[in-house]
């Protein structure tokens, strides 16, 4: 038997048939639905008269435009159709839907995982492009449009191509303080903001193995911004240590006959990768994003750059080809610069915020909320910042609350809310005014992506939370 | 809907990583249908932004069809709005260094061609857009040409180029043809692995 890689063994076993144009057809296991990108997947498919394949392979929830101060008042009126349609669209489909009042709701790639809907050996898709966090559990999961949405529920499978696959190794060990924000961030800077297009990542190397199913989230969650459809890490005795507490995972003999399968999904030793990469994280320090895409990114002890680097073009390979490139990213750099009014050469230290986001579903889990509350505890947040904390779900926030966190953040001076996008999408009421200046938790530093003429700096929720307590962007590592 | 040749201007928009936010802001994600979503195309860039005239409303792209950009055009999330307002406001076709996958698919799936190119390309199709020479674009022999320029052969996966050519109905055409496949693996699945078939909300 040849060797295969996790990715190529996930795929092999949905294969449902192959076509002579090089495509097979995958079948779906399970379909996360929420409210903005279904509406039109399920009105075409009213349209032809028919319905779905496999209702209860879907879940469904509002998480965009919920307002998290009080989600049962819901002021824009666009919204209320919104969450209603897809209310009316389940309960007409026969999907599962948890009402906004639900204590289960929450953003979907927070509460799929906590459910044990999300699982090993399985694929999963959404109409949402941060589905690649699901790939922590080893699960083929990512990204579609409302159109692939209608065809997943028309007949339960996509026509795909397969994709070329990377291996990022981690080398070292990950140095205090730092987190698997700061990973994700380090291979964004590495490969580049489309350096993963093509291809499926697989995350390894032991830093990944001692990575909680939270981290691993993360990590997998922002492979999308590296360019990549599928992050993916093997699933390991944490990951069924996660699930067995999970209400939708196997149960008695079925958990047994689970397990035995998932412990085969790990890339075979001989398993040839497209393109290797690896990544010594042993000097790794906390990221920041100064500029407008993910891959404007630094250590917080340097400056923001003073010209384009070279790293994240590893695949370029003639010169005068590097010259072209080199001539469009220094217009776009120059862009970023202007548009996020940043100094070339000043230190990413020190620039003044005014709010402070914690929250989206890259940084909105109970470990998240941890690291930023040991951050704030006994502190107070800078009198020229608003702070939110978001929970990405329902569970999260009961968690968090048992466990004393809302309190150590609103002493400190931090808002407490309801669980939802909140200002990672600013589809809700939480937004940044123009010029403002955020240090976000979340995943994308678009221009306007938290309101128009926002603008956004990435990190992780211990450096959004040092933020908060100085006002500007600081190194946690000096607060602790 | 089908697609196979085309002649048009292109609108050069010389950037890279130009995302699907900046597309189609997110606060208009709140509307439940596409029609109509080439209003919000660009939205912030060209109604928001100071007194400049942004390139695609320049008189003279008016009625142009073909959209060419840098890297990573459409990168970030995955609203199929943003093709829908593509296409609303009448491209069909999209050059570009590279795409997000996803709204390359998306293109497939609205009958917009995607065209990937190579950097020395690139530089000679802006200089041609600028110039407002007209581009011809034929799917069939996957070739781009430039008036008074190179002939680009392009790379299309025989998947996505039968669709466009055909304007092929998938669902339809697979539950027509693979509903039988569908049912057998559906069948294996149940034995394989039957923890996956069981009625899961009736657990929570
Ligand atoms: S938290 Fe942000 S990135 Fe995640 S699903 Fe919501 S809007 Fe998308």
């Amino acid at each position: 038997m040849t060797a295969k890689t996790l990715y190529e063994k996930l795929w092999d076993s949905h294969v449902v048939k192959q076509y002579n144009d090089n495509s097979c057809l995958l079948y779906i296991d399970r379909h996360l639905v929420q409210e903005v990108s279904s509406p039109v997947a399920f009105s075409s498919l009213r349209a032809r008269g028919i319905g779905l394949r496999q209702a209860q392979k879907c879940l469904a929830m509002v998480d965009h435009v919920l307002p998290t101060q009080n989600k049962q008042y819901i002021e824009d009126p666009e919204a209320r159709i919104q969450i209603q349609t897809l209310v009316d669209n389940t309960l007409e489909a026969g999907i599962t839907y948890f009402p906004v009042d639900d204590a289960r709701q929450g953003i979907v790639h927070v509460v799929g995982p906590e459910l044990g809907f999300t699982l090993p050996g399985t694929t999963l898709v959404c109409g949402d492009s941060h589905t690649a966090t699901h790939g922590a559990f080893g699960c083929l999961a990512f990204g579609i449009g409302a159109s692939e949405c209608e065809k997943v529920f028309a007949t339960q499978c996509l026509k795909q191509i397969q994709a070329k696959t990377m291996r990022i190794t981690f080398i070292g060990c990950l140095p205090v303080f730092c987190s698997a924000k700061d990973l994700a961030l380090s291979v964004i800077a590495k490969i580049g903001a489309a350096g993963g297009t093509g291809y499926a990542i697989e995350y390894a190397g032991d830093e990944i193995r001692a990575l909680s199913m939270e981290g691993r989230m993360t990590l997998c969650n922002m492979t999308i911004e590296a360019g990549a459809r599928v992050g993916l890490v093997a699933p390991d005795e944490k990951t069924y240590a996660y699930l067995a507490q999970s209400p939708l995972a196997p149960k008695h003999q079925n958990w047994q006959d689970a397990l035995c399968y998932w412990r085969q999904l790990c890339s075979d030793r001989e398993a040839h990768f497209d393109r290797e990469v690896s990544i010594d994280i042993s000097q790794l320090e906390p990221m920041v994003t100064w500029g407008t895409s993910p891959e404007h990114v630094v250590p917080i002890s340097a400056n923001v750059p003073t010209h384009v680097n070279t790293q994240a073009q590893s695949q370029t390979r003639n010169q005068a080809r590097n010259q072209v490139r080199n001539q469009a990213r220094e217009a776009s750099w120059q862009k970023a610069l202007t548009y996020m009014q940043v100094k070339s050469g000043a230190p990413i230290a020190g620039i003044k915020v005014d709010k402070v986001f914690i929250g989206s579903c890259t940084n909105s889990r109970i470990e998240d909320l941890r690291s930023a509350a040991a951050v704030v505890a006994g502190r107070q947040v800078a009198s020229n910042v608003i702070a939110i904390v978001v929970p990405g779900s329902g569970q999260v926030k009961l968690q968090a609350e048992k466990e004393g966190l809302d309190k150590v953040f609103t002493q400190a001076g931090l808002q407490w809310r309801s669980p939802g996008c909140s200002l990672c999408v600013a589809m809700n009421n939480d937004r940044l005014v123009p010029g403002e200046r955020c240090a976000s938790t979340s995943n994308r530093n678009f221009e306007g992506r938290q309101g128009v003429g926002g603008r956004t700096h990435l990190m992780s929720p211990a450096m959004a939370a040092a933020a908060a307590i100085t006002g500007e962007i600081t190194d946690v590592r000096k607060l602790l | 809907m089908s697609f196979s040749t085309l002649i048009s201007k292109a609108v050069p928009l010389a950037e890279d990583n130009v995302d699907t936010d900046a597309i189609y802001p997110g606060r208009f994600l709140l509307r439940i249908d596409k029609q109509g979503a080439g209003a919000c195309l660009f939205y912030d860039k060209r109604v928001g932004s100071n007194n400049t005239v942004h390139v695609i409303d320049h008189p003279t792209f008016k009625d142009a069809q073909i959209l060419l950009a840098g890297e990573n055009f459409g990168c970030g999330s995955s609203r199929e709005q943003a093709v829908w307002a593509l296409h609303d406001f009448g491209f069909r076709c999209i050059i570009a260094k590279s795409f997000g996958e996803i709204f390359y698919s998306n293109c497939i799936n609205n009958h917009i061609l995607p065209i990937v190119i190579v950097d020395n390309d690139y530089q000679v199709l802006m200089s041609a857009a600028e110039s407002l020479h007209s581009f011809h674009v034929d799917l069939n022999s996957k070739q781009l040409s430039v008036q008074g320029g190179p002939t680009i052969t392009f790379d299309i996966s025989q998947q996505h180029q039968n669709m466009l050519l055909k304007g092929l109905d998938e669902i339809g055409l697979q539950l027509k043809n693979d509903s039988a496949d569908i049912d057998s693996f559906e069948a294996a699945q149940k034995q394989s692995q039957p923890w996956l078939w069981q009625p899961i909300f009736e657990s929570i």
